[in-house]
């Protein structure tokens, strides 16, 4: 979290590269990309969808495996002209996403085409599949779209066909987005409590618990909570866990003790580490105290305490904590 | 089928960001607003639903992190779609059809300002085949807008005209955050922004969330009989539909959904005062008058429509209150809404709203 405008935020970036079987209708598709080919599938009523699909999108009928080879050229149905690509896009030139229905084919494929200048496009356009010269068998193998008069002014230069390989039944499709997260208006008065060395909750008006977090919202009856109320830094550990086994990210070196601590003045436990103890000697009722790193290195953020740490005090009686476990 | 009414609603006021509030906020602004405002004890409602989008606010979970927000406690029945608050709606209603509840509340939350819409609205593709080129929202539209243009019905005109009476209309709307009083001549003037749409073509980015209280047609009567002068707006109607999945297959410029819906509620079956129709792009607008085959006569969008305002899974059900509105005010008497999901309307929903003679 960091300072901006008055408001806090951070930058949050959600990833992953997803793995996909693809099936034999998307397979045999993805198979003649890579060998430089494209293949649609021939519709109950004679049409030939591309890209092919298992059913018929009217009626839901599964289809045959009865693949037709289209293309390379085809006719463009509709388009837009982008003139500012973002990094996602897959020219970082002005392009157009279009429609191209191609040769043999009853349907439009989703695609970009490479035309220099929004000048050169017209709905109705004949263009040509350029493939790239890297084929492993997804939508990319298809480079982009080229006017065909520019194809033919250039020559089609055949691509060499891929060395024989089996058939195409994976790909990965990575996933990459990027936020910018905001904490709203209770979240951040927490989060800068925690600049000043301060735990601070909000009081439920109807039944008078204290919740901690403040969520600006009472979770039991809905009604906004505003009372702020200061709790201790001492509480009572509910419930642990022992993290023995490492995982991608983390940030600690097993074992250590995750756990959930009851504050004093407070009424929902609140998630932390517990340290400056054998992980072995951590156990529930057990009294443990704020632990803070030095305030140079402070921020808007939980990590201001390293850890919670037992305070030596006898257990607190099981009655004390046990509607939190 | 049994009628049941929509006896609150409530809404923010949506912004470009809101940077004082999460969504738990959002949630109890929304919900305490409809049901504190009508004066509804929560104890009567048995049945909540929500609408929203993890990738769209950027939070796992959000849905469940947001009912810190809704008050859980005796235990509530719950539901969530990952779709526009519309459809939470429709589930509302079908599950008041149940019979053993009297009360039910759909609510929608969306902060669009998190990230970047016009790519997380990619990730809905086809992952195979159409999300790994990443065409995002606005240039799908724009494909949509190109397939209209070309059919030589309506011109550039027609959109900039479109723009023109949504944005005037929501100068008037405290919950409409974009909004302008500009000639179609300016408007055309532009430059575009992803070709034929200009910038002004588009939604903006909004941040916000809206509820929406249903209830039987028992309990609606008892409302009006304790509440002197209270009004209702009666569901007569709510249906929807869907396109094919692979953009390639449909006829972008019509949308035959839309028009299914519509004729399976009975729009057409009486004149309508005020339909709100949820076209986050100009050009959208057209198409769905068309296929409801709305006249010249029905006031479109008073409130200034998405073009206005667009939180993300919320849009389509501020629609539905923003139909119910004139109705609860008892200055229309039949009122039409429509709600969309998924790129270049791919899901169409239909909800028509009658007042009490």
């Amino acid at each position: 979290m960091s300072e901006s405008h008055g408001e806090l935020s951070a930058p949050y970036v959600l990833e992953y590269a997803y793995k996909r079987s693809v099936g034999p209708v998307l397979g045999r598709f993805l198979t003649e990309l890579r060998d430089g080919r494209i293949v649609g599938i021939r519709g109950r009523d004679g049409s030939v969808l591309v890209p092919p699909q298992a059913y018929d999108p009217a009626t839901g009928e599964s289809l045959e495996m009865d693949f037709v080879e289209v293309g390379p050229a085809g006719t463009i149905t509709t388009w837009c002209w982008v003139h500012e690509p973002h990094a996602q896009h897959p020219l970082q030139r002005p392009f157009a996403y279009a429609l191209v229905q191609l040769d043999g084919a009853t349907t439009g494929l989703l695609h970009v085409v490479d035309a220099g200048s929004e000048e050169q496009m017209k709905t109705g356009m004949r263009v040509v599949a350029e493939f790239a010269e890297q084929r492993t068998g997804r939508i990319q193998d298809i480079a982009c779209f080229r006017p065909a008069a520019d194809v033919q002014a250039q020559g089609n230069t055949p691509k060499a066909p891929q060395a024989e390989q089996k058939p195409v039944t994976k790909m990965v499709t990575p996933i990459s987005l990027n936020y910018q997260v905001t904490p709203g208006r209770d979240h951040a008065a927490f989060l800068r409590a925690l600049m000043d060395k301060r735990i601070i909750g909000h009081r439920c008006p109807v039944t008078d618990k204290v919740y901690v977090p403040p969520r600006g919202a009472s979770p039991t009856h809905g009604v906004r909570t505003t009372e702020v109320v200061e709790v201790s830094q001492t509480g009572t550990v509910t419930t642990f866990c022992i993290v023995n086994i490492p995982f991608e990210g983390q940030e600690l070196e097993p074992p250590y003790v995750f756990a959930a601590i009851l504050l004093d003045g407070s009424d929902t436990p609140l998630f932390h580490l517990i340290g400056g103890v054998e992980a072995s000697l951590v156990h529930t009722g057990q009294r443990v105290q704020a632990v803070w790193r030095d305030r140079a290195d402070f921020g808007p953020t939980l990590e201001n305490i390293r850890w919670f740490a037992p305070t030596g005090e006898p257990d607190a009686p099981f009655e004390s904590y046990q509607e939190h476990i | 089928m049994q009628d049941i009414a929509i006896i609150a609603t409530h809404q923010t006021r949506h912004q470009r960001h809101a940077a004082d509030r999460d969504e738990v906020e959002m949630v109890q602004e929304v919900l305490s607003g409809a049901i504190d405002g009508a004066q509804i004890p929560r104890a009567d409602i048995g049945f909540w639903v929500s609408g929203s989008s993890d990738f769209v606010v950027g939070r796992p979970f959000s849905f469940v992190g947001a009912l810190d927000g809704v008050g859980a406690v005796p235990a509530i029945r719950e539901s969530h779609v990952e779709m526009d608050g519309a459809w939470a709606l429709y589930e509302a209603y079908i599950r008041l059809h149940h019979g053993d509840i009297d009360v039910a509340v759909a609510y929608a939350f969306g902060r669009s300002s998190a990230g970047d819409v016009r790519a997380i609205l990619a990730t809905q593709m086809d992952p195979y085949l159409v999300a790994p080129l990443w065409p995002d929202s606005v240039s799908v539209a724009a494909m949509q807008a190109r397939a209209l243009l070309d059919q030589g019905v309506y011109t550039e005109a027609d959109l900039a005209a479109v723009v023109a009476r949504n944005r005037r209309s929501g100068q008037d709307n405290p919950h409409a955050h974009l909004h302008f009083d500009r000639d179609i001549g300016s408007l055309l003037a532009e430059p575009r922004f992803v070709s034929p749409l200009r910038k002004h073509d588009c939604p903006p980015i909004s941040d916000g969330a809206a509820a929406v209280v249903l209830c039987t047609k028992a309990y609606a009567e008892r409302y009006v009989a304790d509440n002197p002068g209270a009004r209702v707006a009666w569901v007569r109607g709510i249906d929807h539909r869907i396109e094919p999945a692979s953009l390639g297959t449909r006829d972008l410029a019509a949308s035959p959904s839309t028009k299914l819906a519509a004729q399976k509620c009975g729009v057409g079956e009486a004149p309508i005062d005020v339909a709100e129709l949820h076209a986050p792009f100009s050009h959208q607008e057209l198409i769905l008058r068309e296929a409801m085959s709305l006249g010249p006569d029905v006031e479109i969008n008073p409130s200034g429509g998405a073009l206005c305002a667009n939180p993300i899974m919320v849009a389509g059900l501020v629609r539905i209150i923003e139909a119910a509105k004139p109705i609860l005010a008892g200055t229309a008497r039949r009122t039409v809404a429509h709600a969309t999901s998924g790129p270049a309307l791919q899901q169409n929903l239909v909800c028509l709203l009658e007042g009490d003679a």
